[in-house]
């Protein structure tokens, strides 16, 4: 009687685990299948042409390079804004800050502002820095939206490295007679500062993925020159994907390009997660 | 000491920020000409841009977007593009507007364009007549059997309300009644030919320019492009036949426009000249559309001055 | 003025600039919410909110009478966002409780940052993915004639909310005190009962977190569900029918929306909305989160 009962848990066990199993193949097998869907077709288009030169005969032949400039550009004023005062922000949040109803709100503010749709993003953008300010439609204006929508991840991931630094540093520094400013500075940031960058990697490769913020702030599907100012519109690889396969005059012809640059902008994004995986394994390692 | 080494980088960061970013501030982006809009136009714009640009290596180089001709009237109005392309006219809102902001338009016709229905080549119809296909699109007739078809629920693909093939469509086709609320609202001509292409029961509409095969001549691969008739009456014409879209025996012809704030400027004017002079409208033949014809000609010199 | 008084000024000014920079945070939040609010209110000028909330068609446009009524669309992110949910959830816990409880620890080095690509994976690049590969395939296996559809941009969301789910299901199911299950393994459960009957209780409220933040993902996101759904204005009528969620709409209409009328205040209307439902369900999500952390103190 006992045996049966036993057998029964386990053959339940069993089934469970299986199931279980089931799951992680499922999510597996999807993240396969789109990766080689584009691997595969957008591969062929894929040449240095493709990626040196500007598109000619309304983006039917030719490549994405001024996408890529464009895109490498707005990712820097995203930069720019984001890493400094997010890096600030985590500061402020793990060295000074006391657990009071005004932090508890902060923390639920950048909670909050992770989760606003990116389109809500874009609008803000056009009211506040395409009208308002009068940056009009310009790099400018697409990567201040993009850096105010990267601001909670690099907050986030400057606090989490901040907390890794152990308090002795900062004791150690105290008891020798420095201010906090000092001790934050001498014991803490330059410790801190690798973790910080590699975690805000992170939030920029997502940017740089992001088509809606600039949709409306500054991306332009085809122009003739490269932008020569912060106040020029650009191109931009997601931007330049989404119109590639929706708005096209000749979808057909130019789906190998949009599988082409479909491929790019993965191989950006996930190379500079990778960098960043890679960055914090070798901290985590040093630190042991 | 470690703080040392890192200020020197950080140092060094700055500086290499400053290198790259004070020319980029400083240096005076070329200024552009700016054209936006019209979806049915900007693959014929674009070709005539990069045609031009080729022929004039030192003029001010020309930026085509596109949106829909609501975008690039709205641009216009709002002061963001010296071109707008449109492919309808002017609505009295909009004149409005432009009333209100100071804006006058000058018009110029720089193509004529036969608005093409298009359904699947697996569909065994051929004609249609006008108010069958404002009847179809208004969502008042739902199956094709009810105007000769088989037995299947009709498959509305459209345009979205920023296109002017979408509004002039709805003038005179739809007798400025509201679309059907199942119409499945395309971001641009191609989508709505691939749409229809790969769905047997599919209607949908763009300009003549994207529905015929530049190469052979003949409709896209799995499209059938329907003969229109003016009722049910009249004979029904194609848009692929000149004679009938010049005469007006085709029911949906339209115009194809370009209009700017006021007295075009140097720049601008050039590029005008050249679409409308024979070089350009040679190209306009080559991309599927039509040549403009005389009237249009006599309004659009004037407009120039 | 003395060393120690430079000294103290500085630190002063060390702490003031940081913590502006610490309320930075809410400034932003409150200053998207306000200048939404500012733009979205001349809209009810005309538009009358009861009609903007209940009415089922929106067409601006209309030559014959404007009509601004989201509920459609509402009701299309509401379909989209839960048929996405319902999908992730039991796999995405699935997943989570796998890794959490039966992989090895190789395994999970592995599929953690596996799980990470696919939550860098471009949201355009996903909805491009739904129109080339996951829209035929639809077609083809419910014998329709086109993959455009909730039912598309549903599966698509599910795919972009796993990574949030299973993360935070794991960690959830990770700080579970290891004396739960050692009681239970002791009292001579499985590892599967103790799994279902101890451990997934007891990280419920990270669970239910994970959930709400995965639905607070699918709600916002906007490139995918414009690229997929097939953008019909109509009330959704089921998961194959063409749909046009709130985010789609802004995404549409926002660049040729003359700047100032009734149509662009209507269209940050629908941003408000949006920004006010992601902040109710974020807001929820902390709720619990904090509950199930003041919990375990």
């Amino acid at each position: 009687m006992r045996l049966k009962q036993a057998a029964k848990k386990k053959i339940v066990q069993v089934a469970g685990f299986i199931l279980l199993r089931v799951c992680l193949y499922l999510v597996l097998a999807v993240l396969l299948l789109f990766l080689y869907d584009i691997g595969k077709k957008g591969g062929g288009a894929i040449s240095w042409e493709f990626l040196s030169q500007a598109p000619r005969r309304g983006m039917t032949e030719g490549g994405i390079f001024p996408a890529i400039y464009g895109t490498f550009l707005v990712t820097l004023v995203t930069a720019v804004l984001a890493i400094p005062l997010g890096m600030f922000a985590a500061i402020y949040l793990n060295e000074y800050a006391k657990q009071t109803r005004l932090t508890r709100l902060i923390r639920l503010s950048i909670r909050n502002l992770s989760g606003v749709p990116s389109i809500v993003y874009g609008l803000f953008g056009v009211i506040l820095f395409v009208n308002i300010l009068k940056l009009g439609t310009s790099i400018l204006s697409a990567g201040l939206t993009l850096g105010l929508m990267t601001l909670p991840w690099t907050i986030t991931a400057s606090e989490e490295a901040l907390k890794t630094i152990p308090n002795s540093y900062r004791e150690g520094a105290l008891a020798l007679g420095a201010t906090k400013w000092q001790a934050i500075r001498t014991n803490v940031l330059p410790y801190a500062l690798p973790g910080m960058l590699t975690g805000t990697v992170l939030g920029l490769a997502r940017a740089a993925g992001e088509t809606a913020p600039i949709m409306f702030t500054g991306a332009a599907f085809a122009l003739p020159i490269l932008p020569k100012s912060l106040g020029d519109q650009f191109m931009a690889l997601p931007y330049h994907l989404y119109i590639m396969a929706t708005q096209h005059h000749d979808i057909a012809r130019v789906r190998p390009l949009a599988y082409g640059t479909a491929l790019v902008l993965i191989v950006l994004v996930l190379g500079m997660n990778m960098a960043a995986v890679i960055l914090r394994y070798r901290l985590r390692r040093k630190r042991r | 000491m470690l703080y040392e080494r890192f200020k020197k980088w950080i140092v060094a960061a700055e500086l290499a920020m400053a290198l790259v970013f004070t020319p980029i501030l400083i240096g005076q982006g070329k200024k552009m000409i700016q054209i936006k809009g019209s979806d049915t136009m900007i693959n014929l714009v674009q070709i005539l841009a990069e045609e031009y640009m080729g022929k004039n290596p030192k003029a001010t180089p020309i930026a085509v977007l596109g949106g829909g001709s609501g975008t690039g009237i709205t641009a216009l109005i709002n002061g963001t593009t010296d071109i707008a392309n449109h492919s309808r006219d002017l609505s009295p809102k909009e004149t409005n507007q432009m009333w209100e902001r100071g804006v006058k338009p000058r018009v110029f016709a720089i193509a004529v364009d036969g608005l093409s229905i298009i359904v699947n080549e697996k569909n065994p119809l051929n004609q249609l007549t006008m108010d069958q296909v404002g009847a179809i699109y208004r969502g008042d007739v739902k199956n094709w059997q009810a105007v000769g078809g088989p037995a299947q629920p009709i498959s509305l693909y459209g345009r979205q309300s920023n296109s002017g093939t979408y509004a002039f469509l709805q003038e005179h086709v739809l007798k400025n009644k509201n679309y059907s609320p199942d119409v499945k609202e395309m971001n641009g001509n191609a989508q709505i030919i691939e749409g229809v292409a790969a769905d047997a029961a599919a209607i949908g509409y763009a300009g003549v320019g994207y529905v015929v095969d530049k190469a052979t001549g003949k409709p896209m691969k799995g499209l059938k492009i329907l003969n229109i008739a003016k009722d049910a009456k009249a004979q029904g014409y194609s848009p692929t036949d000149k004679a009938a879209v010049d005469s007006g025996n085709y029911p949906i012809s339209r115009a194809l426009f370009q209009s700017t704030n006021g007295k075009p400027g140097a720049d601008a004017a050039a590029f005008l000249q050249f679409i409308l002079g024979p070089e350009g409208q040679k190209i306009v033949e080559r991309e599927g559309f039509y040549p403009i014809g005389a009237k249009y000609i006599e309004a659009n010199t004037k407009n120039l001055k | 003025m003395t060393k120690q008084r430079l000294r103290n000024l500085k630190e002063s000014a060390a702490k003031a600039f940081f913590f502006t920079n610490g309320i930075l945070a809410i400034v932003v939040l409150l200053g998207i919410f306000v200048l939404l609010l500012a733009s979205a209110v001349p809209a009810f000028r005309e538009i009358r909110i009861k009609e903007f909330l209940t009415s089922a068609a929106w067409d601006p446009t209309s030559p014959v009478k404007a009509e601004y009524g989201i509920l459609s669309m509402i009701a299309s992110t509401v379909l989209v966002t839960v048929v996405a949910v319902v999908i992730a959830f039991p796999i995405g816990l699935g997943v989570a409780a796998y890794l959490s409880d039966v992989a090895h620890w190789r395994v999970r080095e592995i599929v953690k940052p596996i799980v990470e690509i696919l939550a860098g994976i471009p949201s355009v690049v996903v909805g491009f993915l739904g129109i080339v590969l996951l829209g035929p395939a639809l077609a083809k296996l419910f014998g329709k004639t086109h993959g455009l559809n909730a039912l598309n941009g549903a599966i698509l969301l599910a795919v972009m909310a796993l990574p949030t789910i299973i993360s935070i299901s794991e960690d959830s199911l990770n700080a579970v005190p290891s004396s739960y299950s050692e009681a239970s393994l002791a009292l001579g459960g499985s590892r599967w009962q103790t799994l279902i009957r101890v451990k997934i209780p007891a990280a419920l409220s990270g669970i239910i977190a994970a959930f709400m933040l995965g639905m607070g993902r699918a709600i916002g996101e906007t490139m995918t569900v414009l690229m997929a759904t097939g953008n019909a204005r109509a009330f959704p009528h089921g998961l194959l029918d063409s749909v046009r969620t709130m985010t789609s709409n802004i995404a549409i209409e926002l660049g040729e929306v003359p700047y100032y009328t009734t149509h662009y205040y209507a269209l940050f209307a629908i941003g408000l909305v949006l920004f006010i439902m992601t902040f109710g369900v974020n807001l929820v999500a902390d709720v619990v989160l904090r509950k199930y952390q003041e919990r375990e103190q």
